[in-house]
């Protein structure tokens, strides 16, 4: 039966990729935020995933306001990074799995998370970032590929009516339980990306929440539940527009043991106009 | 036809992007997600009030494209992310944007967040188990 090796959070800041792909890593600016990744990488060589699902928001690459599902799964055997407007160079492709994606919709839909399935669907920095964040850069047309497959799942945090806190949580369970149920012994992990405390528009931009940030990534690690209290726009006003992202961390977290033991822990600010942080959780169960 | 409103409408200096937003400002950001696509930046260079004839993006819509005025079509329901596709390539960053949203310079704006980390050490330091390199 496949397995949940644990969850990785990571914020997706389009800077990020940027100082990846011009290989300021180990700038003053930058110095502290990139070594904070380096347990995270050392984990993900200890446990070796088959399959990261890597949960994320599009910010108006694969998905226009035409459409806009709250929850969407991406079911191909590829997804291709692109231009989002800024001209920069895409990533290499990602390879999926998409027998294990089919039925990863499949459970969902019958848990009652009634999620659209895209069969097409391009990856944008929500989801590449963190990747290169932990594993390094492979561009387009380099002749590198990436060393694990990856699903995408996307949840709406851009256009409002978005999901509430709660329900990334039941979304977690229940992908939890979908994972769990696959006949095959795939060895996943989780990344739940985005946040934290950002507001990039609006005379209140620039703000930054530290102290909600840790409280967050504190109650993240043991206690999750803890975020369900508060309305999107009770989250909003402490964290900012933009910070809502953090809700899909508790995508992640649903989806690990309540007693999943905590790995890592970092956080650093601001990168752009960001709080950044990065969880490591270990499910007990793993043995490695 | 009402716009029902909402909690966050009462949070000061921020405008949430949802349909009472997102409605009257559709075409305008339809027009800035075109601009992922090289081709349609180049076509819209060469005869930018075409483009915007194009996508019946008009009226105020229309002057704050031609004018490159950013801080406007934010006002007018650009989204943050839409609108980046567009300034981003002509300099304006969305740090610029969010200083002149305050009406402060892009330095004063990136001070003010360098301002956050300074005392990082000491709250992290109060909390247990935090990574220091």
């Amino acid at each position: 039966m496949a397995s949940i090796l644990g969850g990785i959070t990571s914020s997706h800041i389009p800077a990020v990729g940027n100082a990846i792909a011009e290989g300021k890593t180990q700038e003053p600016y930058w110095k502290r935020f990139f070594d904070g990744y380096e347990p995270a990488k050392a984990w993900l060589d200890a446990v070796k995933p088959d399959v990261l699902i890597v949960v994320y928001n599009d910010h108006g690459l694969n998905f226009f306001l035409d459409k806009v599902p709250t929850f969407a799964l991406g079911c191909a055997d590829v997804y291709e990074n692109a231009d989002e407007g800024w001209g920069l160079k895409p990533v290499a492709p990602f390879t999926g799995d998409a027998e294990f994606s089919w039925h990863l919709a499949e459970s969902l839909v019958e848990q009652e998370f009634d999620i659209c399935t895209c069969q097409e669907m391009k990856v944008d920095h929500g989801f590449v970032n963190p990747i290169r964040a932990l594993y390094g850069n492979r561009e387009e047309g380099s002749g590198d590929s990436w060393p694990i497959k990856t699903i995408p799942l996307a949840v709406n945090t851009v256009q409002h009516p978005v999901p509430s806190a709660a329900r990334c949580l039941k979304l977690g369970q229940a992908l939890g339980k979908a994972i769990e149920s696959y006949p095959e012994d795939l060895r996943v992990v989780i990344l739940g990306t985005g946040g934290m405390s950002h507001q990039l528009q609006g005379e209140r931009a620039g703000l930054i929440n530290v102290d909600f940030d840790l409280e967050c990534m504190e109650r993240i690690i043991s206690e999750p539940e803890w975020m369900t209290q508060f309305s999107n726009a009770e989250i909003m006003a402490q964290a900012g527009t933009e910070g809502i992202e953090t809700i899909m961390w508790l995508v992640m977290r649903g989806a690990l043991a309540d007693d999943a033991k905590l790995i890592h822990k970092h956080y650093h600010v601001p990168i752009s106009n960001t709080g950044a942080g990065v969880l490591v959780l270990e499910n007990e169960r793993l043995s490695y | 036809m009402v716009w029902r409103s909402h909690e966050y409408d009462d949070i000061p200096g921020t405008y949430v992007f949802d349909g009472r937003r997102a409605h009257p400002s559709y075409e305008l950001n339809k027009l800035l997600y075109s601009f992922n696509e090289e081709r349609n930046r180049e076509s819209f260079e060469q005869d930018p009030a075409a483009y915007c004839d194009q996508f019946g993006v008009s009226g105020d819509y229309k002057t704050a494209v031609l004018e490159n005025d950013f801080l406007r079509m934010l006002r007018l329901g650009a989204n943050i992310y839409y609108m980046a596709k567009m300034a981003i390539p002509r300099g304006v960053s969305v740090q610029d944007a969010g200083a002149a949203f305050q009406g402060i310079s892009t330095e004063i704006f990136k001070d003010n967040l360098l301002s956050h980390g300074s005392d990082l050490q000491q709250k992290l330091s109060e909390k247990e188990g935090y990574w220091h390199g």
